[in-house]
């Protein structure tokens, strides 16, 4: 008996609440156009889930300072879990497309999840702003409705082999990476600079993505000057606290992932004096940095690093070509053209424009850990030391000579004696 | 038995027209991957159903057979090359595991399926020459059979579902075959078995081999259905997955699987990405819609609660768990019926009785 009660109350209940939010709120988007709908690939499930869940506040952080409007349309917001696996990232963009019917893709979050949907992406012609850095859909075999405001894998780090070899003075360098395309794109971008500046990658090792213990690797660094490491998420964090406990004390530098600012509040002293290259740095002195910074800061009580800053660059990029396609995002061909040719001085990672094969141009910071001039409660920062400035995915080479070689791979650059 | 043919025939029909019905791209494609779920439930309840064997590494076999056309098609092969090495593969593997695992019966069956899953999800997550590892191969075309296209969701579906219904079939005949019934007699009755004279052993092995068949020919189409494979596909929660589909639908009957995999996949692709809009302040029906909202966004719990809930009213899934309500419904409407007029208490129920 009591069963049946409460049943009817729950309909009664329901259908009151129904009745009285139908009333209450007469259907304002009737009055409106169709919003603009904006769908987020990002992973909240996994080892990248951190930098996945930073990716989804970017975006919002973005979308609340500009009141949920990109050139001057309203914004419905769809944000997808890929679980952080390239299968994942297929069936979820499927669901955004197909069923949601998304106006453009922000994402997804890692190279191996971009490889996979890319083809999907060019037969449905849907404009993806990427943070994924899967260097050959800007280079070999590049996809024209791929706009990459964030890097190529190996972007920040060819500029950080130049540095280790020119500054740092280091000779013989082992790489340690996960195994993916992320890893081997950044390591071997590491690599290629770095022995073309006179140093030598003496050993590559590839943990896989997940896995509970770094210590078979560690115990494989030896006779060596330094350690790269190009770990991804929350990995460094394990990496450098099994480093340290191994005793290990050759200096580590790192790829843009490897000492991103949001891992700043878990590090503790055995990331000290860590020196990593990446395209956004916390301490960058400019208004939409502190912009950015202050929203993150106010919204979520979160220390954002790039995950969230490439993210908010991505918005404001899709702001700006929105706006001059006067909100219309029904064209793609036009949406894209316009995105391509969109140039920004004011965002949190410094003025950035775009190459012809829709990559990013932009400054690469060399960053040091230190205790000194920390913010925002920190103990620890990452201190710029260095600038490199109007970076392009080809480094220094020619762009010619660049893309005639593999991209690269597990096995390219190959291990030479030297 | 016209009745079932009836049915039979409605429900061909019904599958054929589904793409006219729901035309939206997103849907159809839905209704494409229940298939080959099915295609693969099925297979599994050929072992856990018929046999009694419970297999935990059946990912494992539908990935080898994955594997093997992503590679091929990757290496240049066309498609009539890579389907048939790739089926011929698969069996090749389940050969192998069927005589490792049948050595054993019961928890240790469980085992060695399991490990054996474990290993061949090794061997694509860290074999990084052969499956390029966690970056997974990518297969750019689908085939055209007979100048069809296969790359419209429509034309995929209905690929699709030719293949599902010919496992159907193929199923059918095989379970009412001698060779089914002798199956179901090593299940029930083992030694009894033997001392009959039937090769208990040998009957196991072709059931595995019938079941290895419809799990590869599922891997092959989830390859060419995704145009991608990764080590994901083969993991240990994609066996426990297709054993949920076998077991919620009910095992041992051919409609099971089915309806068990349209249920996990619903659930895992659909209900996991409805959401409603709650107004703030909340009212009780937003208070609903926010409970639910929860839920749906962490489907993995909806779909345990499903499962805890099947297994406490439909212990035996739900095809027979429905079919027995039904019954037990009718018998008690009919029975009330002719119980009015002698206005006598009337016997318990059988239904009642039975539970």
């Amino acid at each position: 008996m009591s069963r049946r009660v409460s049943r009817r109350t729950l309909l009664t209940g329901t259908a009151a609440g129904a009745a009285v939010a139908l009333t209450r709120f007469p259907a304002p988007a009737v009055a409106q156009a169709v919003p603009f709908k904006l769908g987020l690939l990002t992973v909240k499930t996994g080892p990248l889930a951190a930098g996945g869940i930073l990716m989804e506040q970017g975006v919002l952080t973005y979308l609340k300072e500009k009141n949920y409007t990109l050139g001057g349309r309203k914004v419905d917001f769809i944000s997808a879990d890929t679980g952080g696996n390239p299968a994942g990232a297929k069936t979820k963009a499927q669901e955004l497309v197909e069923r949601d019917g998304v106006d453009v893709i922000l994402g997804p979050l890692a190279a191996f999840e971009l490889y996979a949907i890319s083809e999907y992406v060019i037969e449905k012609k849907m404009p993806t702003l990427s943070l994924a850095a899967a260097d050959n859909l800007t280079q070999r075999t590049p996809n024209p409705y791929l706009l990459r405001a964030s890097a190529t894998s190996s972007q920040a780090t060819q500029p950080l082999g130049h540095y280790a070899a020119t500054e740092l003075k280091l000779k013989r360098v082992v790489t340690i990476s996960e195994d993916f395309a992320f890893g081997h794109e950044q390591m071997g971008g590491f690599q290629a600079s770095f022995q073309k500046d006179g140093g030598c990658v003496v050993n590559k090792l590839w943990p896989p993505l997940v896995t509970p213990d770094y210590t078979p690797y560690i115990a494989q660094i030896v006779a060596c000057d330094a350690v790269c490491q190009g770990f991804a998420g929350s990995n460094p964090l394990r990496f450098m606290k099994q480093y340290a406990t191994a005793g290990l004390k050759y200096p580590v530098i790192a790829g843009e992932a490897g000492a991103d600012d949001f891992l700043l509040k878990s590090f503790g002293e055995e990331a000290l004096g860590l020196v990593s290259a990446a395209p956004y740095t916390l301490d960058l002195e400019s208004d939409a940095n502190h912009r950015f910074v202050d929203g993150m800061l106010k919204n979520y009580d979160a220390i954002p690093g790039q995950y969230a800053a490439l993210l908010y660059c991505n918005c404001q990029v899709l702001d700006a070509g929105l706006q001059t396609v006067g909100g219309d995002a029904r064209d793609r061909e036009k949406l894209m053209a316009a995105l391509k040719l969109v140039t920004l001085t004011d965002t949190p990672r410094g003025p950035i424009k775009f190459d012809h094969l829709n990559n990013v141009i932009g400054t690469i910071y060399i960053r040091r850990v230190v205790k000194e001039g920390a913010k925002y409660g920190l103990k620890l920062w990452n201190k710029t030391i260095h600038t490199y400035e109007n970076v392009s995915q080809f480094w220094t080479w020619p762009e010619k000579e660049f893309l005639a070689h593999p991209v690269y791979s597990r096995d390219y650059p190959p291990l030479t004696k030297c | 038995m016209t009745g079932r043919r009836i049915a039979i025939v409605v429900a061909i029909i019904g599958l054929v027209i589904v793409p006219y019905v729901i035309t939206e791209v997103y849907y159809v494609n839905i209704a494409s991957q229940i298939l080959l779920y099915a295609i693969f439930a099925l297979g599994l309840n050929v072992l856990v159903g018929y046999a009694g064997l419970v297999s935990l590494g059946h990912a494992g076999l539908f990935g080898v057979a994955s594997y093997a056309v992503a590679y091929l098609l990757a290496a240049g092969f066309g498609h009539a090359v890579a389907i048939p090495a790739a089926i011929g593969i698969g069996l090749l593997a389940t050969a192998v595991f069927a005589a490792l695992a049948l050595r054993a019966s019961g928890i240790s069956f469980i085992m060695i399926t399991l490990a054996l899953g474990e290993i061949i999800w090794g061997l694509a997550y860290r074999w990084i020459s052969v499956t390029h590892g966690d970056n997974g191969i990518n297969v750019t075309t689908r085939p055209a059979p007979f100048g069809l296209p296969l790359s419209s969701a429509r034309g995929f579906y209905d690929a699709t579902l030719i293949i599902f219904l010919l496992a159907v079939a193929s199923s059918a005949i095989f379970v009412r075959s001698p060779l089914g019934a002798a199956l179901c007699g090593t299940r029930d009755q083992p030694r009894r078995m033997n001392a009959l004279g039937f090769h208990v052993w040998m009957i196991r092995f072709m059931a595995f081999m019938f079941s290895g068949l419809l799990t590869s020919i599922s891997g092959i189409l989830f390859v060419y259905y995704n145009e991608f494979i990764s080590p994901q596909a083969l993991a240990l929660t994609a066996s426990a997955e297709g054993l949920l589909m076998v077991i919620s639908g009910g095992a041992g009957t051919l409609l099971g699987p089915v309806v068990g995999a349209a249920l996990v996949v619903i659930v895992k692709n659909v209900v996991s990405g409805l959401r409603f809009t709650v107004l703030s302040p909340m009212g009780f029906a937003d208070l609903v819609k926010f409970v639910l909202n929860g839920l749906f966004q962490h489907w993995n719990f909806l779909l345990g609660a499903i499962f805890v809930a099947i297994v406490v009213f439909m212990p035996e899934g739900l095809v027979p768990g429905s079919v027995r309500l039904a019954r037990a419904a009718w018998r008690t409407a009919n029975r009330s019926k002719s119980a009015r007029p002698a206005a006598a208490a009337p016997p318990a129920p059988v239904a009642e009785q039975k539970r």
